[in-house]
């Protein structure tokens, strides 16, 4: 019964996204992968659903929901706010509110992340998706439940039901996920795109990263050091190291806070020589383990461990990967005209 | 379109005192009314410092053939060849584009023709050229050196040989003189279509991975068993000589080439043994030039024994440490092929794979000739030629013409064809040679210009900058584009930066003291540690790569050799910035990013 409302990551994949969520699915993913992955659970859609089937019992949701206008905007918040109130402060059935809380515990005292896992990878409602929060060192069992409920609250926001409205999609596939995953202190943190963000290439890895939590990087609140190396050469053609003012730093009794950076540390590397090219490796073999490539989050703690958060597969370029920039021909030697032929600056670099 | 030009050639005026320098160029050399309107670009890469009057001749031999090969042999579709000028002793060139389409049409037929040709026989072609360059360096090694005996000998007269010395001194020198320029020939009879298909190659890889380094295209087609790596393995079969035949000892740093070559005498037959190796790793593999072999002064290991010396103590300390100093030959090819396996891997589609295969095919077809060359050409066969001219001012220097042997360096070749016929002349006569009176005071004059020249900065280009560059010739060897225009026009109005940029030839990040070495005579001031800046690098240097900890050179390409030597030797090396021995100063500490391709000034 407890695997219907937990899996641990270890214990699922990409196969078990309609219960497990994208993100949740990929962490189990790389976790089977050997990949460093900080420990963790996801709490499947089935808890979800057994939450709002109490909660139905008390008074009706979905038809509630599904009697919106979509332009309605007054009663849309309205009855936001009275949802979002209810699954922040429903009880629990005892089997979920166990599961969780012995998960949790299972999961050691050190601070969580608690994070939605949306169920679907439609890019539109994938944006729709990041509307949902995310909670970050998350202290004690009480709080993680908290914070699982508020990231299903979050189903309930105006912006989540008015986009439901509008696109017509019955609350009847309306799940949600919530992965629960053991915080790393990070002494560094960032993303990694293992293609060129700017032009595609597929030969090089773009690594970003500031101090402290990854959170100040993915909010664009600090300019990152920005390296790019040759994937399969490991050299570092670019090094551009910023002036990285604020870092996010975890509060000792949970939450975190953006600080300013001391002084000696703003202007220096945030990540080693060493350290990128362990990146670069994990980059590797994440793609390799896709079979495409990968925009990647990742977290250095404080003992130098390199960590991965998440991975999600590189949508923009994969547009372009069926095109060819050249052909065999019939005679090989025809492809010397590109330089001999008369348009030599558009062959250049 | 372009708001900027380079200077016009008319408005660089020749330094005042150095006219008579000037003028002793050929008129062909001249900037003539005409030139103004063409564009020209100062030839650093191949002639960094000014032009004694004689080494002028090696410009116009390669152009001679460069051209030769474009123009009409290969018949290039869009290009022709290159012509020189030399102000204030510096090398200017201009290429001669085709732009009229008829003539392109007709260019590419001839063009598909012939050099189709030459990529189809390439091995057979090659194999054959080895054997016209040997013959041509054994031609050359059999020509007697010039001498005027008091009396012809006796036996010549008993032989009834009828032809008097004084004739082969021209005929020595013609000889000489005409090898040089059949030689350039050689030069350049695969080179443009070898650097076209590794070009070819290379725009390919740009155009699929758009941020790939040079380096690392470079590194999927250089070969591991090109003939310039010899030199270098020589030494190390040297030093594993000398500790095989337990005669290390007198291989001490700072000890002198003639004060070791005694300790050896003196070790008997051990000694003995290891100056037999010596002399048959000397010939050939030690005429190798400590520069590119443009300057006469660029002399060989043979001419110089302390530079290959000055390596031999370090690697006979590594092997007696136990540590394995051949190159990895086997390892380095097997990196080349999974390195190509891995890029061949990220290509998206199949078709592109196909294409890959036939352009790396050809690339690698090559390459061989591509790397090969250079020892036969500019080392081995210009050190003859330098040395048998040498001879001929040693003759005239014993006759009073000028002081030293190498002053003749600053006759051109035709006034040395008449300098050796006033001497025939005067031989014959039995009366004095008029060149004494004539001489010296034209070589004091040259010898002080070029040391004026040399301390003058000469601008970059000069002329109507050209809207694109198109020219495959001025693309592959001077690596000359568009944007290194801009970055020529721009670069004297930046404000002096502590930052010097040039091509990321080897990765990795070191600080060091800077140790400016101009020539290969202050090699010795080099400690572990330092960094090596210099004009030129060239895989010559190499033994000293195992003492330095990066290097920086003003001129020179990611796919020089001396890249990749520095890349074996895995030091961080920026090669082509330009200016690193004037805006370095000796002693300073610098870092060096070699895969930023940045040096930057720290004091």
């Amino acid at each position: 019964m407890a695997s219907e409302l937990i899996g641990w990551f270890a214990d699922i994949g990409l196969a078990d996204r309609p219960t497990v969520g994208g993100k949740g699915g990929s962490l189990g993913e790389l976790t089977r992968a050997a990949i460093a992955v900080p420990a963790g659970f996801v709490v499947r859609t089935a808890s979800f659903e057994r939450c709002i089937g109490e909660l139905e019992k008390q008074s009706p949701v979905a038809s509630l929901v599904e009697s919106l206008g979509a332009h309605d905007l007054d009663r849309v918040t309205h009855v936001a706010r009275d949802l979002r109130k209810r699954v922040e402060a429903a009880l629990l059935p005892e089997d979920v509110r166990c599961a969780i809380l012995a998960a949790t515990v299972q999961l050691g005292d050190a601070p969580v992340a608690v994070r939605s896992s949306a169920t679907t990878e439609d890019s539109a409602e994938a944006s729709f998706a990041g509307l949902q929060d995310t909670y970050l060192w998350v202290i004690g069992a009480d709080a993680v439940l908290a914070a699982v409920q508020r990231c299903w609250a979050s189903l309930y926001s105006v912006e989540s039901l008015s986009y439901r409205r509008r696109q017509g999609i019955p609350e009847s596939g309306v799940a949600m996920a919530v992965v629960v995953q053991r915080m790393v202190d990070a002494r560094t943190a960032g993303v990694m795109f293992t293609r060129s963000p700017t032009t595609g290439d597929r030969s090089v890895v773009v690594i970003e990263g500031a101090w402290g939590l990854g959170s100040a990087v993915v909010s664009g609140e600090v300019t990152p050091d920005r390296f790019v190396l040759g994937k399969i050469t490991g050299e570092i053609s670019v090094r551009n190291i910023s002036d990285k003012h604020v870092r996010h730093v975890p509060l000792p009794d949970g939450g975190t806070r953006e600080e300013e950076t001391p002084e000696a540390q703003r202007n220096a590397p945030c990540v080693s020589d060493d350290e990128l090219q362990r990146l670069r490796d994990l980059g590797r073999r994440i793609e390799r383990h896709y079979g495409r490539p990968q925009d990647i989050e990742w977290a250095i703690d404080q003992d130098g461990h390199v960590l991965i958060l998440q991975s999600r597969p590189e949508t923009v370029w994969a547009a372009n990967d069926a095109k060819s920039v050249a052909a065999a021909k019939e005679n090989p030697l025809h492809h010397v005209m590109s330089v001999f032929g008369g348009n030599l600056s558009g062959g250049k670099g | 379109m372009n708001a900027k030009t380079f200077p016009l050639p008319s408005s660089v005026k020749v330094i005042a005192g150095t006219e008579a320098a000037q003028a002793a160029y050929p008129y062909y050399m001249q900037f003539a009314k005409g030139d103004d309107q063409r564009f020209w670009f100062y030839n650093s890469m191949h002639f960094p410092e000014p032009m004694c009057a004689f080494d002028s001749v090696t410009g116009e031999a390669a152009y001679c053939a460069l051209g030769a090969a474009n123009t009409r042999v290969h018949c290039l579709p869009t290009t022709k060849g290159i012509d020189e000028r030399i102000i204030n002793g510096r090398v200017y060139i201009g290429g001669i584009g085709v732009t009229d389409p008829a003539e392109i049409k007709q260019r590419t037929d001839e063009f598909m023709q012939r050099a189709f040709y030459y990529y189809e026989n390439w091995e057979r072609l090659y194999a054959q050229w080895k054997d016209k360059m040997r013959a041509l360096i054994e031609d050359a090694q059999q020509l007697p050196k010039p001498s005027l005996p008091e009396y012809e000998p006796l036996e010549h007269v008993r032989a009834g040989r009828g032809i008097a010395s004084n004739h082969f001194l021209l005929d020595t020198y013609q000889k000489t003189l005409e090898g040089y320029f059949r030689m350039w020939h050689h030069h350049f009879e695969f080179l443009l279509l070898g650097y076209g298909a590794y070009l070819t190659f290379f725009g390919f890889c740009k155009k699929a991975f758009p941020e790939i380094s040079d380096q690392t295209i470079a590194r999927m087609v250089a070969g591991m068993e090109a003939e310039i790596f010899r030199p270098d393995d020589e030494l190390r079969r040297l030093a594993r000589c000398a500790v095989q035949l337990g005669v290390t000892a007198p291989f001490q740093d700072g000890v002198g080439v003639e004060k070791i070559l005694q300790s050896l005498r003196e070790l008997g037959p051990k000694g003995g043994e290891w100056l037999k190796e010596l002399e048959t790793s000397r010939h050939p593999w030690f005429n190798v030039n400590v520069g590119d072999g443009f300057y006469h002064y660029h002399r060989s290991w043979n001419d110089d024994l302390s530079m290959p010396f000055a390596a031999l103590p370090n690697y006979i300390r590594q092997l007696q440490a136990g540590t394995n100093i051949d190159r990895p030959v086997e390892q380095l090819i097997a990196e080349r092929t999974q390195l190509v396996a891995d890029y061949r891997d990220l290509l998206n589609t199949d078709e592109e794979r196909a294409a890959f295969d036939q352009m790396i095919t050809l690339a690698h077809r090559v390459f061989p000739y591509v790397e090969g060359h250079k020892f036969y050409c500019e080392h081995w066969y210009t050190n003859l030629f330098f040395n048998k001219i040498r001879e001929f001012g040693a003759l005239l220097a014993q006759h009073g013409f000028f002081a030293r042997e190498d002053d003749v360096f600053h006759l051109t070749h035709y006034e040395l064809e008449s300098a050796i016929v006033d001497l025939m002349q005067s031989w014959s006569a039995g009366s004095p040679p008029r060149g004494p009176q004539h001489w010296p005071a034209i070589v004091a004059t040259r010898r002080a210009a070029i040391a004026v020249w040399a301390k003058n900065d000469t601008p970059p280009a000069l002329g109507p900058v050209p809207e694109i560059i198109d020219d495959p010739a001025i693309v592959m060897l001077w690596g000359i584009t568009r944007e290194s225009l801009d970055a020529w026009l721009t670069a004297g109005e930046k404000p002096d930066s502590k930052v010097l940029k040039g091509f990321a030839a080897s990765r990795g990040v070191v600080e060091g003291t800077a140790r400016i070495v101009k020539s290969v005579d202050e090699i010795s001031r080099l400690m572990d540690g330092d960094i090596l800046v210099c004009q030129v690098t060239n895989p010559t240097w190499s033994p000293i790569f195992s003492k330095i900890s990066a290097a920086v050179s003003d001129i020179g390409g990611s796919m020089s050799h001396a890249a990749i030597v520095a890349r074996e030797y895995g030091l961080p090396a920026v090669v082509g910035t330009g200016t690193a021995t004037r805006r370095i100063k000796d002693g300073q500490r610098i870092r060096v990013d070699g895969g930023l391709g940045t040096v930057t000034i720290l004091d």
